[in-house]
């Protein structure tokens, strides 16, 4: 009880010099706050995946699309439990050099894929007027509230893979079901771009993009992965299907070079916390040189002065990390509105929170290690001799 | 006749400075008996410091027995001697050395705080000690709050408040004016006469050294 | 009277775990600084640098790259009649009708897939990227199944070396040549026979159309024209330096925030470090203070002696971070580019301006970080700072 009077007293002995450790130690953690939350928000789409849907693509590149016809086939494999398909539509809207421009669009099977995407909540009367009109699109609640768009409001697009100006009526606004759902993607017909693009360029055909499937359960992947890519090994479309998982993570693999440069940043900056930290432990302890002596002459044992030492110093690195979490809060927001559309989620998740945290408290625990290895190992003659 | 409190046999210590050993104190021997209020002089370097700190157990002799109250002190380990110095020693230092985040009383406290004594009993002993050197009125004031006198005063409370055996002062009023230096050394022989505590005292003044019983000089390191 | 410099010295020698922990602070943030600034250049040497002053690059009207892009056979034709366009070595205009695909590749340590661009080039490609040149085995033959690839990419992929085959659009295309395109864009493409391309890919159409204007002032009217005709009217021209500079805004774009917010919090923190530590030195030595005041030595000599010992510290960090950061110009690396869906790879190149600027960064950090604790030495009195221990 009363060491902890002591580490308490001793911790705002100086003021200044723990309010800039604190300060030092919160700058740190906010920074590992803000690069672990990016680094997680680039792997969202990759948590995000559900659990029992699947890709199937073409073998050599994501570019080439896949046979419409295939789409019976690959309905009957055992295991498959629906099937849907979709077209990357890209376009432009507005000033394409604007961040703030670019989402997710793509030409989806009306009919079907919404069923195998539970997570996107549709209205069942939004559903339904979607699917009576050609030109209807849906759209997501933040993609809606970044641009002010409205039930019934026009979105005009500007193709650039189907060349021409494209206009799609809003006659659906979905929300996530939780707060990993990305609700920034905009879905229309497919069957309105097969038409447009047979009347804008006749003899281009329109095959799909990518099929979706949903399996019956996850040990079924396997299975239906090799089965379908077989029935489509030696066509003029050879296939590579896997689960959507693994799909959104070769995405991820293909920047993993700046993501494994952000995590070793993280790491940088636990050893900056360390820095700041032991500066100012080593400092204080060897202030109180005689103090330490003092006690141990009254028959305090070396382990009550490891307690103060590393008391005091999990105290800062304490103060130091809930000041840097309370900071990063904010710094994440700001980031996520300095670059619009990169990250469609973008939250800091309690595993960032408790890493920190972690962090901030290891740090606490080494710094001290030196301070008190070296006041218990003084001889108490020495100690006292020492001039503060 | 009982035998001495403190009982020293051929004590000797020297200091490695770099790669030399310098030697300090050679083949003393001293008995001190029960009640006994000495003083121990000498010129600086004479190792009449490093002598107290041998009895107070927060050095060790390279040669002899350092025996207190029956006690061979050189015998026993680091975490040993330091829970016997918390119940027979009481230091008193020239510099005070009282901790400047704490009270009096909680300065007065912390020694008390190794010892299985309940709250309201360490409160008892803190405020009878702080009583018997005059400073019952400061019990809530901080070091920095208190004159160079005052501080001593406390650091006395401190020593005697665990019931020690022995009380070791090095140069007591060494940085006292002369009437806060009296007025330390009225306490130290009242704790002496009235309650029959052992007190071993460093000293270059002479002065202090007038009021304690038995004057032993030191000179390089042995025993005149 | 100056304090003498090896007093400032010895100082920081007397406190040496001190001083190394935050000259190790500043020497890290002094990396992560310059690690930025060399990242830029080198984004900027492959990004915009890529292409040349007088080449032209025709897109379809609103595609943001060449991927999404289409040039049907007619416009091409229009495009080589066109007069602005400067003469080959053989007298014939110097164009290059293109095709960007993407397919996927195995990185070597990591195994990843990752999407490698592949461009279908005509046979003046050569000659009008001068930059690119053939380090081993020879240029491909037009009308057959040969491919190069460029040395970065047969570096860091598996199964991409001389003599392989690779397997692609149903066919297979053997690798008989590495280049080398001097840092730029193309630093990552495999390049082929745009012909044989299109047709084992099934297109019909050409992604871009590259050409190089005799005189590049001409540009404004060569634009107008082909707008004006109907046959052209969905081509979009643009110098090809600007087109790779729009590619690579999102990506630079990024890393530039995300550098900037880094480095922003790194050097807050290692000023922060400073002060802590200048601030112990002067209150560790508020007697040597007094002393030096009551010898005769003026406030501002003290002022400056800590001052400068400050940015003694920062000079040291700063000179460790750039010799570390000096080792990154060792290391490519390669990520997705955003806009063009496939592999980039970019290096980092340390030059005069970025140690300059690093050692700028280090020094404002030990004036500023040293500064109030300077002020707070010098604004001692010589009896208070004599009486202090």
């Amino acid at each position: 009880m009363t060491i902890l009077k002591i580490v308490l007293r001793n911790a705002f002995r100086h003021r200044l010099r723990t309010a800039l450790t604190i300060l030092g130690i919160a700058t740190a953690v906010m920074a590992f706050g803000l690069i672990r939350t990016i680094v997680t928000a680039w792997n969202a789409g990759v948590e995000a995946s559900a659990t029992n849907r699947m890709i199937t693509r073409h073998r050599v590149s994501l570019i080439f699309p896949v046979p419409l016809e295939d789409r019976d086939q690959i309905a009957r494999v055992p295991g498959v439990t629906g099937v849907s398909w979709a077209n990357w539509f890209g376009g432009v809207y507005g000033n394409s050099t604007d961040f703030k421009n670019f989402w997710p669009r793509f030409g989806v099977d009306a009919e079907t894929y919404f069923g195998l995407y539970p997570e996107f909540v549709v209205p069942p009367e939004q559903l339904a007027a979607f699917r009576k009109e050609r030109s209807a699109c849906i759209i997501g609640r933040k993609v809606a509230a970044d641009h002010g768009f409205k039930l019934g409001d026009v979105i005009t697009l500007e193709g650039d893979i189907y060349p021409g100006p494209w206009q799609f009526v809003v006659r659906g606004i979905y929300t996530g079901r939780d707060r990993t759902v990305d609700e920034t993607q905009m879905f229309f017909q497919w069957d309105y771009l097969y038409e447009q693009v047979k009347q804008r360029e006749p003899g281009r055909a329109t095959d799909a993009g990518f099929y979706i499937m949903r399996v019956g359960s996850p040990s079924d992947m396997a299975r239906v992965a090799a089965a379908v890519d077989t029935m489509f090994t030696n066509s003029r479309a050879p296939t590579k299907t896997e689960s959507e998982r693994e799909f959104q993570q070769s995405f991820v693999s293909m920047s993993s070079a700046i993501i494994t440069s952000l995590k070793v940043i993280s790491f940088v900056i636990v050893g900056i916390i360390l820095l700041v930290l032991a500066n100012t432990i080593l400092m204080a302890a060897r202030e109180r040189t005689r103090e330490y002596a003092v006690l141990k002459t009254l028959g305090f044992q070396a382990r009550h002065i490891a307690a103060f030492i590393i008391g005091e110093s999990l105290l800062i690195a304490l103060c130091g990390g809930l000041v840097g979490l309370a900071l990063t809060f904010p710094i994440v927001r700001g980031f996520g509105l300095a670059l619009p559309g990169f990250f469609p989620v973008i939250r800091v998740e309690p595993l960032t929170i408790a890493l920190a945290l972690c962090a901030a408290l290891l740090s606490g625990l080494a710094a001290a290690a030196v301070p008190t290895v070296r006041a218990i190992r003084t001889p108490i003659v020495s100690g006292l001799r020492t001039i503060g | 006749m009982t035998s001495p409190i403190i009982q020293i046999r051929g004590v000797s210590k020297s200091y490695r400075r770099d790669s030399m050993a310098i030697p300090v104190l050679h083949a003393i021997t001293l008995d001190v008996p029960e009640g006994e209020f000495i003083a121990l002089m000498g010129p600086s370097g004479s190792g009449k410091t490093t002598l107290l700190n041998l009895i107070a157990g927060i050095d060790r002799p390279n040669e002899g027995s350092v025996s207190v109250g029956g006690t061979d002190v050189t015998r026993l380990s680091e975490s040993d001697l330091a829970k016997w110095r918390s119940r027979h020693i009481g230091l008193v230092f020239q510099f005070y050395n009282l901790l400047p985040v704490l009270t009096a009383y909680e300065n007065v406290e912390l020694p008390l705080l190794l010892t299985p004594l309940s709250k309201a009993e360490r409160k008892q002993h803190v405020e009878a000690a702080l009583s018997l050197v005059g400073l019952a009125d400061r019990l809530h004031h901080y070091p920095r709050q208190l004159s160079g006198g005052q501080e001593q005063r406390v650091a006395i409370a401190r020593a005697i408040a665990p019931d020690p055996t022995i009380i070791v002062a090095d140069e007591p009023t060494g940085d006292l004016d002369r009437q806060s230096a009296d007025e330390v050394l009225t306490l130290l022989e009242r704790l002496n006469r009235e309650f029959h505590k052992t007190i071993v005292m460093v000293t270059h003044d002479p002065h202090a050294a007038e009021r304690a019983h038995t004057i032993r000089h030191l000179d390089k390191g042995e025993l005149q | 009277m100056r304090i003498p410099f090896s007093y400032i010295w010895r100082s920081l020698w007397t406190r040496r775990l001190t001083t190394l922990l935050t000259v190790i602070g500043v020497a890290l943030v002094v990396f992560v600084f310059a690690g930025v600034l060399m990242l830029a250049r080198g984004l900027q040497a492959t990004l915009v640098e890529t292409g040349a002053a007088n080449n032209v690059i025709v897109l379809r009207r609103s595609a943001t790259s060449e991927l999404t892009s289409q040039v049907d056979r007619t416009t091409a034709g229009v495009l080589d009649e066109q007069p602005e366009i400067a003469a080959a070595t053989d007298g014939r205009p110097l164009v290059s009708k293109e095709l960007m695909l993407v397919f996927g590749l195995k990185r070597k340590q990591t195994n990843a897939l990752t999407n490698v661009s592949v461009r279908g080039v005509s046979p003046k490609a050569f000659e009008l990227r001068p930059e690119v040149r053939i380090t081993a085995g020879r240029p491909f033959q037009f009308g057959t199944h040969e491919v190069v690839v460029a040395a970065n990419i047969a570096g860091r992929f598996q199964d991409v070396a001389i003599g392989a085959d690779l397997v692609f659009a149903g066919d297979r295309w053997t690798v008989v040549g590495l280049f080398d395109a001097g840092g730029t864009g193309f630093d990552s493409e495999i390049w082929g026979d745009v012909d044989q391309l299109m047709q084992a890919a099934g297109r019909p159409v050409f992604s871009s159309v590259t050409l190089r204007m005799r005189d590049s002032t001409q540009f404004a009217a060569l634009k107008a024209r082909l707008q004006a005709d109907p046959r052209t009217q969905y081509a979009e021209l643009k110098p090809e330096r600007q087109y790779y500079s729009e590619q690579s805004q999102a990506m630079a774009g990024f890393i530039r925030i995300l550098g900037l917010i880094v480095t922003i919090i790194f050097s807050v923190g290692a000023m922060i470090g400073a002060m802590i530590t200048m601030y112990a030195a002067v209150a560790n030595r508020t007697v040597e203070v007094g002393t030096l005041r009551a010898l005769g030595f003026q406030r501002r000599s003290v002022l400056a002696a800590f001052l400068v010992e400050s940015i003694v510290l920062a000079v040291i960090g700063g000179v460790v971070g750039v010799a570390l950061a000096s080792l990154l110009s060792f290391l490519r690396v390669s990520t997705m580019n955003f806009t063009s869906f496939s592999e980039i790879g970019f290096g980092f190149s340390l030059s005069p301006w970025v140690v300059f600027g690093a050692m700028t960064f280090a020094i404002v950090m030990g004036v500023v970080g040293g500064f109030l604790p300077a002020v707070r030495a010098a604004r001692l009195s010589i009896v208070g700072a004599l009486r202090a221990s």
